[in-house]
């Protein structure tokens, strides 16, 4: 199945990809620690993260490194194939709080494709990344 | 597992169902987690590694950092295997979240010999920051004695007192003269030039509100008296008998400052700075 992103030549840089919003609730943070088998504390309990100076329990790392994936495949659709994905963590993602996903094309080089992507929520910069993604067969002239 | 972090994701990416579905690459951590009985088997390299900083007070932990390269797609039925490295651990950085190290750890992922990942993986080891608990410096026992210094603080002067009777300067403030007995003084503004006359460095014990190590200084000031103030804006471990050093007011909450001094030369600089992992993430 061909289709679902942009068309070849369509990706220039600059091209700024829609935002997503995220609601980020207590049961996605619960659902993303448990689905990525990560079993720490501050990530399902709120004592505990209070004992450890979070005022509440916050999205783990690798749910945000999958809602990022997420985010760029969604728009380049499912042929687009993910070669690299660096994310770097800042204001943390509690419940209550809306994280909205906003991605620039950085460099598009025959079929190869960077994109910068940043995850802001109330409190500031959840996520800085960079994602370099492929789409097969495109871009080659 | 892979049905179950498409729906949490919200990732309908047809790439990742069906006969032919391939894993979402972002999940390659995911398989090397240990889940909750944790991996067995391993060596002690990594746990030593956090024991060590946790004895330095360091108990806290946060991720700040993930790099992955996927070399080709994983399939269901791939069996993930993988070496950890670790590729470095920081200096002691001073972060929003309280101070520690930054270690970062590499895994290669192959499946049956052949490369499919890297994996590389930074963590913050941290003692939380004691602003964040609430912890604030005890406060100054201010008197009748004393208030007059307390006042030129607050004016960002340092205030000596001087012996109306025979000149002698005098710190900290007292009743009455030391060298002549006079009990009438007046103040003279200290210029702010000083040299470390002597120091400590407080490892222990850790009391809340403040952050071991530092470095508290004997500072003797150009007009002839000492005064004990931190020093700032050098690690602690390169303070010196000797050291010229500045006055400066620090402020450590909305009512505390205090006088600090800094160091005038090259290692003079302002700290380190704030590294990222600004909080939790």
């Amino acid at each position: 199945m061909r289709g679902g992103g942009p068309q070849a030549g369509a990706v220039r840089v600059g091209t700024r990809l829609p935002p997503l919003e995220i609601e980020i609730t207590r049961t996605l943070i619960v659902a993303g620690a448990i689905a990525s088998r990560d079993y720490q504390d501050v990530h399902h309990d709120p004592e505990s993260a209070r004992r450890k100076g979070s005022p509440d329990i916050f999205m783990n790392i690798l749910t945000t490194n999958g809602l990022v994936g997420r985010y760029v495949t969604d728009h380049f659709g499912p042929n687009a194939v993910l070669r690299k994905v660096a994310v770097r963590l800042g204001a943390p993602n509690r419940p209550g709080d809306t994280m909205v996903l906003t991605g620039t094309v950085e460099e598009a080089d025959g079929e190869t494709v960077t994109v910068g992507v940043v995850g802001s929520n109330g409190i500031g910069r959840h996520v800085t990344g960079t994602v370099t993604l492929t789409l097969p067969g495109w871009g080659a002239g | 597992m892979i049905r179950h972090w498409c729906e949490v994701m919200g990732d309908t990416n047809p790439a990742y169902t069906g006969p032919d579905a391939i894993a979402p690459p972002t999940m390659l951590q995911v398989w090397t987690m240990g889940g909750l009985s944790g991996h067995a088997g391993r060596t002690e390299a990594f746990d030593e590694l956090l024991g060590l900083l946790d004895e330095a007070g360091c108990t806290s932990v946060v991720a700040t950092d993930c790099e992955q390269e996927y070399l080709r797609p994983l399939r269901p039925g791939d069996e993930v295997t993988f070496d950890a490295v670790i590729e470095s651990v920081s200096d002691r950085k001073r972060t929003k979240l309280g101070t520690g190290y930054f270690v970062t750890t590499r895994m290669d992922v192959p499946v049956a010999g052949e490369p499919v990942g890297i994996h590389r993986f930074r963590i913050l080891k941290y003692a939380p920051a004691p602003g964040g608990t609430g912890a604030r410096r005890p406060r100054p026992v201010i008197n009748r004695d004393n208030a007059g210094f307390w006042e030129g603080v607050a004016r960002h002067r340092l205030l000596i007192q001087r012996c109306s009777g025979c000149g002698t300067p005098r710190f900290p403030w007292l009743p009455g003269c030391g060298a002549c007995g006079s009990p009438d003084w007046d103040t003279v503004e200290a210029g702010g030039e000083g040299t470390v006359y002597s120091y400590v460095v407080v490892h222990h014990p850790p009391f809340p509100a403040f952050d071991p190590p530092y470095a508290v200084g004997l500072i003797a000031l150009a007009e002839g008296v000492r005064i004990v103030a931190d020093v700032v804006g050098v690690p602690c471990d390169k303070v010196r008998i000797g050291m010229p050093v500045r006055l400066e007011f620090h402020r450590y909450d909305e009512e505390l400052q205090l006088p600090v001094f800094r160091p005038l030369d090259g290692d003079g600089r302002s700290g380190e700075p704030i590294g990222h992992g600004e909080e939790p993430g």
